[in-house]
């Protein structure tokens, strides 16, 4: 008996030091994870120069009234050791090309210059890439990223739940069509060598989108993937049609290859990962099994419900193992609508491609950002340590993870 | 020996007040929670901690404990969308209205959220309730 007492007593030391080890986190065998840094702020998304210096875009201010924070490792020792930062207007998106560095408010894209020490030159006067996207609150993020040729590809979040001509009422109808997806509910491409664009600048690059805060250009297909954060609240507003524990595994939260023009259905469509149907939606005459036009975008890989896709990234490196190279990791920031039942995410996905194609398969890359012993279940989110979000790669192929409740960046490595 | 009896009863009868008024206190909340779980948890948690940037916490918030119940009952009955601070926070998400709850319901829920998880304020009665619609509207007619 006692004997059985000290093993496992050991068993769980040795377990937590493990987990000490890798910063918290559970990683499959021969990674590694580290804090490259702590208590930054509300880290949304993050972008790595080729020198390793990593700008953090946050959702508030931090202490000293800083919403862009530069992070650099000086002694190489993959931590971060000098930290600075400049602007004061929340928001997601930061996206750095060349010496350009792009950042997002919840209305506006900015660029700003860097010297060759990644140092910014303007961070008072930065230029005006696009400016007067609609930002009513939900869904406010204006995540960006870059194709090729330089065009820019700005997020548009609905914000409204499912577009009920009274957001969020119990059994209210739907509205048809919908007005929000002619300036919101979208992907907007704009030429990021342009100044001071609005709307008619730029381009609906692809519709029926609720929210998409993760989005990359897969470079070997040469084409734009993006994460959308399904809709809310099937059982609540509609009792009669979903139970709790229908509405705790659906929609699916779903990855899309985009094509300009596509429509992934929002909000007339769900797509319903136990059926692998595209379902009319109950507020606008669905019975949970009709199923919806077929024009309508399928996605590339649908995950389980509610657990919030926050970013995307195609891994080119070559530090990870050969099946990594490009494939897509995702972050899920962890579920709040799942209750009553237990919430879910609070992870990394890895999303296998061949050819430039989802498999279809995906995986757990890293676990454990919760923070809960041998996976005990969140209940309520604010309860979750951490929550991934942002995503980016460094150049010597390792990944950074970014948390925006308490502010950390976890570095993962591999190690042969 | 007769005064002894009246006063006996009346000693009964107040006994009996006190029980009543305790159980039905106790049914109010449990009436309050009960409609909690179906209308308020899916957002503010069973917790009552909310959801980080997106639903506003009601444990521990200075307003649900605090004394403008007017504004309370205000907030559950037409919903609320302002994005206004809450003890230096913002939030995203629209809440629901409810309008079909009555008086005496927005008290059970409005006594369950002041009582439940790290709160401990008054309960709220069905009468502060009506008086506070009453006040709602006028304000609403200026
Ligand atoms: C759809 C999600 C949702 C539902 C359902 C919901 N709420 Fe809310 N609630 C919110 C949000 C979001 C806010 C903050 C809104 C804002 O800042 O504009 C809020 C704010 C509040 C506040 C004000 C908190 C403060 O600090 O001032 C109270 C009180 C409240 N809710 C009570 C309730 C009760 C009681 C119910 C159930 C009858 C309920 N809510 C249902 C989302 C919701």
């Amino acid at each position: 008996m006692k004997k059985g007492i000290y093993l496992l007593l050991s068993i769980s030391i040795h377990f937590l030091a493990n987990a000490q080890d890798n910063a918290g986190l559970t990683l499959p065998n021969g990674f590694k994870a580290n804090l490259f840094a702590e208590n930054i702020g509300s880290a949304r998304h993050i972008a790595i120069s080729k020198n390793g210096v990593v700008f953090a875009k946050l959702n508030r201010a931090d202490k000293q009234g800083r919403t862009i924070i530069r992070l650099a490792d000086e002694n190489k020792d993959g931590v971060s050791d000098n930290i600075t930062g400049w602007a004061n207007y929340g928001g997601t998106g930061i996206y750095l090309t060349g010496n350009a560095l792009y950042a997002s408010s919840n209305e506006a894209v900015f660029k700003y210059q860097l010297n060759g020490n990644d140092e910014v030159v303007n961070p008072l006067n930065p230029i005006t890439v696009v400016s007067g996207l609609i930002s009513r609150r939900q869904h406010e993020s204006k995540s960006i990223t870059f194709d090729k040729a330089n065009n820019i590809y700005v997020n548009i979040g609905a914000y409204s739940n499912a577009c009920q001509e009274k957001d969020r009422t119990p059994g209210g109808k739907g509205m048809m069509p919908c007005p929000i997806l002619d300036s919101a509910g979208g992907i907007w491409k704009f030429d990021a060598s342009k100044e001071n664009q609005t709307y008619g600048d730029g381009k609906r690059y692809a519709t029926g989108l609720r929210n998409v805060i993760g989005l990359d250009w897969n470079p070997q297909a040469n084409k734009l993937y993006v994460a959308q954060h399904g809709r809310d609240q099937l059982n609540t507003f509609f009792p009669s049609l979903y139970t709790d524990a229908q509405n705790a595994e659906l929609p699916a939260e779903t990855f899309y290859e985009i094509n300009e023009g596509d429509n992934a259905g929002w909000p007339y469509v769900y797509y319903d990962n136990v059926q692998q149907k595209k379902i009319v939606s109950p507020e606008y005459g669905g019975d949970g099994k009709k199923e919806g036009a077929s024009d309508i975008k399928n996605p590339a890989v649908a995950f389980p419900a509610h657990m919030a896709p926050m970013g995307v990234l195609f891994y080119t490196g070559n530090q990870f193992p050969a099946k990594y190279k490009n494939g897509a990791f995702i972050t899920f920031h962890g579920s709040w609508n799942r209750a009553p039942l237990p919430q879910e995410g609070f992870f990394v996905a890895f999303v296998p491609f061949k050819n430039g194609k989802a498999t279809g398969e995906w995986e757990i890359f890293a676990n454990g950002f919760a923070g809960t012993i041998d996976g005990a279940k969140i209940t309520s989110t604010r309860n979750a340590k951490a929550r991934p979000c942002g995503l980016a790669q460094g150049p010597d192929g390792s990944i950074y993870v970014s948390d925006d409740s308490k502010g950390s960046i976890f570095k993962i490595s591999y190690q042969k | 020996m007769g005064n002894s009896k009246i006063r006996c009863s009346l000693f009964g009868a107040i006994i009996m007040l006190l029980f009543v008024s305790i159980k039905t206190q106790a049914q109010n909340v449990e009436n309050g929670k009960k409609i909690y779980q179906t209308k308020c948890l899916v957002c503010h948690q069973s917790d009552g901690g909310g959801v980080p940037n997106m639903n506003a916490p009601l444990d521990g918030a200075s307003n649900v404990v605090g004394n403008d119940i007017a504004r309370l009952v205000k907030i559950i009955k037409n919903g609320f969308n302002e994005r206004v601070e809450l003890d230096g926070l913002y939030y995203s998400n629209s809440m629901t209205a409810n309008p079909d709850l009555t008086p005496a319901q927005i008290s059970d829920v409005l006594s369950y959220i002041r009582t439940s998880w790290s709160n401990k304020a008054t309960k709220v009665t069905t009468v502060q309730v009506q008086q506070a619609i009453k006040g709602n509207q006028k304000t609403s007619a200026k």
